[in-house]
Formats: C-alpha cells, structure tokens, sequence
C-alpha cells in the first residue's frame, strides 16, 4: 500500500530495530510540549520504560511514585478528575497486573483519563522469564468500559500513539515492548486510533495482526506470494474499539482470517476479531498467540519460536485456514 | 472555634439526618446502617460549616473536594447532601433502586457533587493525594478533605498512599479515619489489629490529631487546626461510635452491613426524635 508509507526497507536484514518503549519515551515529550496538564507517573522504572527523558525536562510535572502499582494508577485518577493528563508506567504484569481493580474503578468506572504505560509486554521481554512477560494485559484491559486499548507495531507509531492519546480525553492503555523490533512504518505513515491499516495488499487470506507481529506477518505475506498465495496483512493496532470496517471488509473480500499476536490466544486480539467476525460475517479464523501457556527465560527470537510466535507458524496457519475456506492449496 | 448556639444546631442538624438514614435504610431493604450513624457528626460538620461549598454550584471550580473513600457509607453522605440542599429531601428514598442517582455505592457521573465513585476499599486516599497535588499544581486555593473507615487501613494501597501523601508533604490534605473499631467480620482489633494508628501515621511524616468525633468543637477545631499546618498532609483520627445515636445499634459490628427492619426502625426512630 502507498499511502501506508512502508520503511522502504521493510524486507531487508539489516532493517532499523528499536523497541517501542523508546518511541513512548519521544511521544511523552512532545506531548508534554503541547499541553501543560500532562504529568508523568512512575513507579520506579523510569529510565526502563522510558519516561525519564520527560522526568528530566518537566521535573515540577513528575512524580515517582515508588513500587507501589496501585498508588500509581489511583493518584493517576485523582490527578485526572482535575483536569490533568497522567502518564503512568511501569511493566505490564504490575500495571496493568496488578492494580486492575483500582483501573477498573477509578479510571474506568471514574471515566477520567489515565493512561496506563505498560512496557515489556509479550514473551520477547526474554530473560527475565515468565513472572515478567506480560500476556494477559490486552484481555484484562480490553474487558473495561471506557478503556481504549492500543499496541503500537514499532517506535515510530508507539510516538504518534502517546501523542494521540494524550489527547484523547478517555481511559487508555499502550502495550509497549522492550526488545528491539523492525521499524517498519514511517514519520508519514498515518495514525489513527481505532483505525486499522492494510500494511499489504491481498485477497486469498487476511493476516490481522499487531504489535511486532505485523512485521513477522509481513514476511509470510512476501513468502506466500511466491506460491501464488495473495495475502492482505492488517496492522491492528487498536484493540479497542475494534475496527469492525476493515476486520468485516477482509472477512468478506478474503474469506479466511488469521490473528497474530504476543499474547495468551484467550481475549487478546483473536478474541475480538473473532467476536467480530463470528457475529457478523462468519469466515474460518485462526488465532497464533501463547497457546494457555506461561513463558519462561531464554533469548527473545528462540522464545518466540519455540512458543510458535513465527514467519513459519504463521505460513502454517494461513494453510490450515485456507483448508477451512475450502480451497486447495 | 464555633459558639454553643451553632453547636446546638449542628446537634439537631445530624439528628435529623439520622432520622433521614433509618428511614432510607429501611426503604432500601439493603446497605449499612453503623458506619453512617456513627459518622452523622463528622458529615454534618463537613458540610454545615467546614467544607467551602455551594450545593447550588456543586461544580464550582473553587470549591473544597470531599472524597469518601470507604463508599459504603454513603447513606450519610446523600443524606447530609440533601439536608444541604444538592438534591431534594424526597430523594433519598431512591437508595440502591433502579434508575435512582443513589447509587448503592456513590458514582461520581449519577450524582453531582460527588467527587468520585468508591467502593472498593483502600484507593480513596490516592486519589485524593493525586486531587491535592492537581491543585498544588494549579496554585489553588481550596483543600482537599479525605475519610476513610478503620477497616480500609488493612489494605496496602492505604499505606502506598500515606507514605505518598508524607513524602510529597502534600499540605493541602487533611484525611480522617472513622475509628469506629468494627469492621464487617468483627472488631478491627481481632480481624487485623490497627493500633496505634497515631504513631504509624506520624512515622510516616504526617500530622496526627486524634478527636472525639461525635464533639462538633473537637471536630471543627481539628480541621482548623490542619489548616495552620504546612510541612505535612494532616490526619484526623476520630473516635466514634458505630451505631450512635440508636442503643442497640451502638458498638454493635453485627450492625455493621445491615438495615434495619420496621420494627427496628420504628424503634431507632422513636430514640432519636426524642
């Protein structure tokens, strides 16, 4: 697609790799620039998950918090009943891990708008194991009222992803990494929440994926249309509200559905598209993630193949749906 | 400091929003009935002559912010409300039904004038630290008033939010504790003991004056008192009776979670219009 405006290096070896929390790290600022009533809260990651930068420039604007998850998202909805625009980060597991009450509560319930920063999401975090590896945040979060829920595919859009939820006056969670990833999209690639895009076009099968797996499903896309499979690959990165347009508009055009992404196959992104799809235009899905699994400790990219996170397992998983649609292949 | 005729006023005030409880209570058929008798005199005080407020105004930007933390106790609260003017008298017999905006616990977009939704317990105290620092950041001038129950001091988020509150010497703050000594199990001291919650508050850099909270001066000169104090946040540890005002409901934890029936009704309502 060109109005997409793909890294031109999309499909090299040597493509730019950045983690997404460094791209959470430039969007705070520029948010911070724009409007005054942004603050910062940390509980006690702030170089990690990248709010530092922020911490450093608007000192008065910050406010560490300590290990202390909970206080960190109930300040946060005090701070936003006044009109203020609280950024709070830690690691997914601890928020939104552990304080989903207190989100559910005083955010959700409240409606003000905090938003959680949960970094070192999915089974890449890596050596840390499996306490540390956050798989169940978009289940949890995208099950709130009020809650938009959104999982940046790199750094560039995790920056445009921070400015635009700073400026949305709802609820929001931003699912960050902490390994590098390839930047596939660009400053011009456009953003919109709730608002998926066609990263490449294709008619046989539809890959509906986010995070760093749009670039895994990329490449099975490139390798599938060697053997005259034409696929379209979808970068969802708003799990809510669910983009209901292009989810149904694939199931109608393709037929065949595969969802791709670092989390339990239970309430994630499969779990939407498939209440999507299944309500409204059946089509045969397939859903690639942790299959009911904890991780543990190792190196991201043997991680991720072992628990079938893959170019391969999805090449696999577009055969297998493609045999559902009823066609040969 | 407050004169006895104001006193005396403040006295027949929360009588009748004791009244306005047992009967709201009873036409609920559900909610608690000890927590917000015992804390009529605190209520009353609040919102008859502590708290800068206008009922008519309930969003007005310089108003003082209550935050209730421990939201069961809210039949207090709308009936003080009411009393004050925010809403009508003939409300309050809505509690907890269909459609009502007394919600069984208080939702801050049902109701104007609440300054959030609690419930769950232990998050009250945060959120009013994140409330006072908002206004420490906008140089306003109104004070954030934060209660919670003696109960909700078992939950860690609490203490996240004193050490907080201490660290940040946020002076805008002034909390209480309704240290009523139940909790819906049983005695606060029996089910997870508390004491002293004088000596952990003040290890924790806070200000700590400890009250009867059923004496209207006591309680007023508490809340004046944390005005004149500027390196930390202020807590007020009230003593109060669950149940006050009503023999049989009084220090009674059995109490705690129940309303009354009309035959317990009609007797709690013939000793307070005494």
């Amino acid at each position: 697609m060109n109005d997409a405006h793909l890294n031109p290096k999309l499909y090299d070896d040597d493509i730019e790799m950045i983690p997404s929390r460094n791209g959470f790290g430039e969007g705070l600022v520029l948010a911070a620039e724009a409007d005054e009533n942004v603050v910062g809260l940390c509980a006690d990651l702030t170089e990690s998950t990248r709010m530092l930068d922020f911490a450093k420039k608007f000192p008065e604007r910050f406010f560490q918090i300590g290990v202390a998850e909970q206080n960190l998202v109930t300040v946060g909805a005090g701070l936003a009943k006044e009109g203020k625009v609280p950024f709070t980060s830690s690691y997914a597991t601890f928020s939104p891990g552990r304080n989903w009450e207190q989100i559910r509560t005083t955010i959700c319930y409240n409606d003000v708008p905090v938003k959680i920063i949960g970094s070192h999401a999915g089974i890449s975090v890596g050596p840390d194991g499996a306490t540390h590896q956050a798989l169940e945040d978009l289940a949890i979060m995208r099950a709130l009222p009020n809650m938009v829920v959104i999982c940046p595919t790199d750094s560039i859009e995790a920056k445009k992803a921070t400015q635009a939820i700073a400026r949305l006056n709802k609820p929001c969670y931003l699912r960050l990494s902490r390994e590098k990833v390839p930047l596939i999209t660009t400053e011009q690639t456009p953003f919109e929440i709730g608002k998926a895009q066609i990263f490449h076009e294709g008619s046989d099968v539809a890959i509906i994926a986010t995070g760093e797996m749009v670039h895994k499903a990329l490449l099975a896309a490139k390798e599938l249309k060697m053997h005259k499979i034409s696929v379209r690959v979808i970068n969802c990165h708003t799990i809510k509200p669910i983009d209901k347009d292009t989810i149904l508009k694939a199931a109608e055009e393709c037929g065949a559905i595969v969802t791709v992404e670092e989390h339990q196959i239970n309430g994630g992104l499969g779990g939407a598209v498939a209440e999507v799809i299944s309500q409204n235009f059946p089509v045969p899905v397939k859903i690639i993630g942790m299959e009911d699994t904890f991780g543990e400790s190792g190196p991201p990219a043997e991680l991720l193949k072992k628990y079938g996170l893959t170019t391969d397992a999805i090449i696999k998983a577009v055969t297998a749906v493609l045999r559902m649609k009823g066609e040969r292949v | 400091m407050i004169s006895d005729a104001d006193v005396k006023e403040l006295e027949k005030k929360a009588n009748d929003i004791r009244v306005d409880i047992i009967k709201m209570l009873l036409e609920a058929g559900s909610g608690h009935t000890g927590g917000p008798l015992g804390m009529t005199d605190i209520f009353t005080a609040l919102y008859f002559h502590v708290l800068n407020i206008d009922p008519k105004k309930p969003d007005w930007i310089d108003r003082d912010r209550l935050i209730l933390s421990n939201g069961h106790i809210c039949p207090v609260m709308y009936a003080t409300m009411a009393h004050r003017g925010f809403f009508p008298i003939s409300e309050l017999m809505t509690l907890r039904k269909l459609g009502s905006r007394l919600q069984g616990h208080p939702h801050r977009s049902a109701l104007p004038g609440l300054e959030t939704t609690s419930g769950p317990l232990g998050s009250g105290l945060s959120q009013s630290c994140g409330v006072a620092l908002a206004g420490k950041l906008n140089k306003a001038k109104w004070r954030v008033y934060c209660l919670m129950s003696d109960g909700e001091q078992d939950e860690g988020n609490t203490w996240e939010a004193v050490m907080f509150a201490g660290k940040y010497k946020i002076n805008n703050l002034v909390a209480l504790i309704d240290r009523n000594n139940i909790q819906i199990d049983g005695f606060t001291e029996d089910i997870m003991p508390l004491d002293s919650l004088k000596e952990k508050y003040e290890a924790f850099n806070w200000h700590v004056i400890e009250i009867n909270g059923h004496n209207f001066e006591e309680i007023i000169n508490a809340y004046e008192e944390a005005k004149t104090i500027f390196e930390k946040p202020t807590l007020i540890l009230a003593h109060t009776i669950p149940g006050k005002g009503v023999d049989f409901m009084e220090n009674k934890y059995e109490w705690h979670g129940k309303p009354p029936n009309k035959e317990e009704a009609e007797k709690a309502l013939a000793q307070l219009k005494r």
